[in-house]
């Protein structure tokens, strides 16, 4: 057995990745991602718990909706279900199912504003509630028949090497990830993956979310997540052949 | 050096992209691919994958708006 499977490549906490080396595309606020208003959370994200203050604009809306005002909840609901809106479709598929964990959320969110100790933004805060109501949606609903992920995931020879040779997605089929169409595709490819495993993608490589996080709203181990992590991205690879293969 | 084989590359190809390696290991890695086109396809293709799911929702996330009904549904569910 190589060294490398006696290494302890998964060091837990000091873990707190998020993106990628070499990636220009994934990183946040690059050409391209300016002027996307929902980015902002995502740059929210970014930002270690411990040195995000909130705006002073955010603490007296604090204030109010902890005083119950009204206007102020309605305030809250038109600045920010927008993005929460966005994070919902994208977990849940549909606007219907979408437009329910906001609501969820935001019942949520006012119970449970005196626990909301300002250690995070507003935005990150609702974001963390809108993915918990999303996540609880999804395992309300009824399961529709899923491919096991294994049959998306790479085949070996005895000796170790691929066992199909891997077609080569030329530049050309890579740029066209930024057409609607070939997103379009995307979305299905992606929907196609099953729901364990495209949850841990979306939570992971869309919405950002440290793996720690994420282990922590699934409910599993930090190795669950980095484990099923993997294969979602291996079986999305192997789906996107056709699509952006020759 | 060590041997290692495509199967393990691609195993630890999030690992590896990650930068959750040690050194040695990362210097096995970048053997294999000076060697191995295949695994060189493999990361490129993996890589674009990592991008792919990013741009997918690219559209959706700028245009999101609250529907007015939605906002009313919300505002009623107040204090329930
Ligand atoms: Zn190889």
């Amino acid at each position: 057995m190589p060294p490398i499977r006696n290494h302890p490549t998964h060091k837990g906490s000091g873990y707190r990745h998020r993106g990628f080396k070499n990636l220009p595309a994934v990183t946040p606020g690059l050409a391209g991602l300016e002027g996307d208003d929902s980015l902002l959370l995502m740059v929210a994200e970014l930002i270690p718990t411990d040195v995000v203050t909130m705006s002073s604009e955010e603490e007296s809306l604090v204030v109010s909706l902890r005083s119950g005002d009204a206007a102020a909840f309605e305030v809250t609901v038109r600045q920010y279900g927008g993005r929460m809106l966005t994070v919902a479709r994208q977990l849940l598929g549909n606007v219907d199912d979408a437009q329910d964990a906001v609501q969820d959320a935001f019942v949520t969110a006012l119970r449970s504003l005196d626990r909301f100790e300002g250690r995070s933004s507003l935005a990150t805060w609702l974001h963390r509630i809108v993915v918990n109501a999303a996540l609880m949606k999804l395992r309300s609903r009824r399961r529709r028949h899923e491919q096991s992920i294994e049959e998306f995931l790479p085949t070996y020879l005895d000796d170790g090497h691929q066992a199909r040779p891997v077609p080569r997605w030329g530049e050309s089929a890579v740029a066209s990830l930024e057409q609607d169409e070939t997103r379009q595709l995307v979305r299905q490819c992606i929907d196609r993956l099953p729901e364990t495993h495209r949850t841990v993608l979306l939570l992971r490589d869309l919405q950002e979310l440290d793996t720690e996080t994420v282990a922590g709203l699934l409910e599993i181990s930090i190795d669950a997540v980095k484990v099923r992590l993997h294969r979602a991205r291996q079986a999305l690879r192997t789906l996107l052949d056709p699509v952006l293969g020759p | 050096m060590t041997k290692l084989t495509c199967h393990e590359l691609i195993d630890f190809l999030s690992d590896y992209l990650d930068g959750a390696l040690p050194d040695e290991t990362v210097a096995v890695f970048d053997h294999h691919l000076s060697i191995c086109p295949d695994c060189v396809a493999y990361l490129d293709n993996f890589r674009a994958t990592l991008q792919a799911t990013k741009t997918a929702f690219a559209p959706d996330a700028a245009a999101t708006n609250v529907p007015e009904e939605l906002v009313q549904a919300i505002l009623a569910s107040r204090g329930k």
